[in-house]
């Protein structure tokens, strides 16, 4: 993992499909050269990236890493059945986790809305906020320890499949002056990046992300939903992200996703994953992160630890 | 409220056209108070009665004419949220003609025409049964399936957007597809559960049946259609995960009938039954059942089963209307789904046995059934 605190300039986005907006930060940041697009996100549609082609005046080169992580599996079978193992593994803690998790959210809504002296209300409360954060922290633990000892074990970078691609992308990226990162399905997306080690080939690049992008270049990757349509919303831990942009918690779509006026459920975000910043990216908003620190919001809201939200 | 005082504006606004047509004009009919709800009605009449598909009430009520008016009228209690389908019974020359509410627009549409509906305080049209022009829409095409049994059937195919041969994807069947499409919208539903990821990408057969109260009364021919032809054809020609979790029986009334008794005969075929309204006739004693000759073949099939309960599937989703005599049967069902040990869920909702009721549940029984990757896709 990089050290975010000299890294490259990050510039996170709300969502794209509808009102696009990638193009203008593209133009306001100065970039020169062609742009790396990953749309790995998008799974066997990776390739059809004509409109985000378009929107960027054709200066895109498509670094294909959903495909190349298929064609890869395909070449490396041994690799393959290890990685494989290793998937069911951190799906089998997050299955776990998940678990252990609901009957903390439950036992914190419960302790919240029951009725507790003045007196021992608030020491209370953070007791059970201390037992979600501790589970999340045992969570993130725990997945990296299965990828420490897998790539202790296997020693990935070093393999000549993906060592093979690894010099592919170099060279791609070397007349790239940008990487955007689209959205999509997040796990697939952390998954092709870390794969390949692409965070390691970024060097001082502006990183345009948005959606699950913005989510996978973060430290930790939270998935959420307030609304779903089976049992109560939650939010749950995936998994480190490349940890590009650290010390925020990224989450997209709020428009449809989070329930930004209940106030109780803000401010438990907020405490549950301090320090970071809990950010919300609705359409149109824009966070520049660099050298580690927010420089810059436009239309991003940050959830605060007084259960209310502000404009960053 | 103690009574509902709606109504006596109107009455008192009569003789004055202005009056009432402004009390027309500000008011949805029937006119909703709390948990009162008064059915109007205006107009020259012997006699007017409503008539109303709730199980548990007289079928037909009669209104009352305030006097001096032509003002028929007529006051029920009806819980929150609930949806009745009704009609008003007109006498004139000794004769009845049934008729839509003409000062109601809702209307339930069917293969045996229109009712009126009335939604109680409380009820909402669910938003993800409208049209929305940020989904990306499917499309249905129709192919020819040869069937040992039936010789061939067309059926029609959902196919959801950005379908790829690539990827694999869930089979869903649905008993009385045409139906489903015309008055569940379920294209539409469809395109909105899926672009909201609240279910995933899924191949969607709906089939018909020409002569459904036989071919869907827990008939054997049809099980084999259903399993021996339609699923076979299905895999050969569309990229489908070739799982049972992954297929799935719908229908409704007979449809779900249909959808339980081919399950039952080849169990583990079919992972996942959305069963709605399912008319599971059965007796405690004797064989024939109240609702006569046509539900024979079901309560034979139906006893047979409650005799020895078995697994059949992984989960099912079973949804009854509260104001349907199906009720009951689907009720007494459900114990003995759950005690062979599958995922069982049952819902209730304040509905009849009708085709909005149906579209209303589609959602959870779906998502349940097939939940989506809402959680992991951020677009």
């Amino acid at each position: 993992m990089s050290d975010p605190t000299t890294g490259p300039t990050a510039v996170l986005l709300g969502a794209q499909r509808f009102e696009p907006t990638l193009a203008a930060a593209v133009s306001e940041s100065g970039v020169k050269g062609r742009i790396a697009v990953v749309t790995a996100g998008w799974q066997e549609r990776e390739d059809e990236d004509d409109e985000l082609t378009k929107h960027l005046d054709d200066r895109t080169v498509n670094l294909m890493l959903y495909r190349r992580g298929e064609q890869l599996f395909r070449e490396d079978r041994e690799f393959a059945r290890a990685h494989k193992e290793r998937q069911a593994i951190l799906r089998s803690l997050q299955d776990v986790y998940r678990l252990r998790l609901d009957h903390a959210l439950e036992a914190e809504q419960e302790v919240r809305a029951s009725k507790q002296p003045e007196s021992i209300r608030e020491e209370v409360e953070q007791a059970c906020i201390d037992a979600i954060r501790d589970l999340d922290a045992w969570h993130l633990y725990q997945c990296a320890r299965v990828r420490a000892e897998f790539n202790e074990k296997w020693q990935p970078l070093m393999r000549e499949s993906i060592a093979r691609h690894r010099g592919e992308l170099i060279e791609e990226l070397s007349d790239c002056g940008a990487i955007a990162i689209a959205g999509g399905h997040v796990a697939v997306l952390v998954n092709r990046l870390l794969l390949f080690g692409l965070e390691s080939l970024l060097g001082q690049r502006t990183i345009f992300a948005w959606s699950a992008g913005a989510m996978a270049v973060s430290q930790r990757v939270v998935l959420f939903h307030d609304n779903p349509p089976q049992g109560r919303g939650a939010s749950e831990v995936l998994d480190a992200g490349l940890g590009l942009v650290p010390n925020v918690v990224v989450f997209p779509e709020p428009e449809t996703r989070l329930k930004l006026d209940d106030l109780p459920h803000v401010h438990l975000m907020a405490r549950r994953f301090a320090p970071s910043k809990c950010v919300a990216l609705p359409a149109r908003s824009s966070v520049i992160v660099k050298d580690g620190r927010v420089v810059r919001s436009n239309g991003a809201i940050h959830l605060t630890h007084a259960g209310d939200t502000l404009p960053s | 409220m103690t009574h509902p005082r709606a109504i006596d504006q109107l009455i008192a606004a009569w003789g004055d056209a202005s009056k009432v047509k402004a009390f027309l004009t500000a008011h949805t009919f029937p006119l909703v108070e709390d948990a009162h709800v008064t059915f109007v009605w205006m107009g020259e009449a012997e006699g007017v009665n409503v008539r109303h598909w709730v199980y548990g009430l007289e079928s037909s009520t009669t209104l009352a004419r305030a006097p001096n008016t032509d003002i028929w009228h007529l006051t029920l209690e009806i819980p929150g949220n609930s949806r009745v389908e009704y009609k008003y019974e007109i006498l004139r020359n000794g004769k009845g003609e049934w008729i839509e509410d003409p000062l109601n627009p809702n209307r339930a549409r069917d293969p045996f025409g229109a009712n009126s509906v009335l939604q109680s305080a409380g009820y909402v049209s669910p938003e993800w049964t409208q049209s929305d022009s940020t989904a990306r829409p499917g499309v249905v095409e129709r192919v020819r399936v040869a069937s040992k049994v039936y010789g061939h059937r067309v059926v029609q195919v959902y196919l959801p957007a950005r379908f790829r041969r690539t990827r694999r994807y869930p089979l869903l069947v649905v008993h009385d597809g045409s139906d489903y499409l015309n008055y569940t919208g379920m294209k539409t539903v469809l395109d909105n559960l899926i672009h909201r990821l609240e279910i995933p990408e899924l191949v969607v057969a709906f089939t018909d049946s020409p002569d459904r109260l036989r071919e869907y009364a827990a008939d054997e021919n049809h099980a084999s259609y259903i399993t021996n032809d339609l699923l076979p054809y299905m895999n050969a020609k569309f990229p489908l995960v070739d799982e049972a979790r992954a297929r799935c029986l719908l229908g409704a009334s007979f449809g779900a009938v249909a959808s339980f008794s081919t399950a039952c005969r080849f169990p583990n075929v079919w992972g996942r039954l959305l069963l709605q309204s399912g008319s599971f006739a059965f007796t405690d004693i004797g064989r024939r059942n109240r609702r006569g000759p046509l539900f024979d073949r079901i309560v034979e099939f139906v006893n047979g089963w409650r005799e020895k309960p078995s697994a059949m599937s992984q989960r099912i989703f079973v949804s009854c209307g509260v104001y349907e005599s199906l009720i009951y049967e689907n009720r007494s069902l459900v114990p003995l789904l759950d005690a062979t040990g599958m995922q069982v869920r049952f819902v209730e909702a304040r509905d009849g046995h009708n085709w909005q009721n149906w579209r209303d549940r589609l959602r959870e029984g779906l998502s349940w059934l097939f939940p989506g990757p809402l959680m992991f896709v951020y677009e």
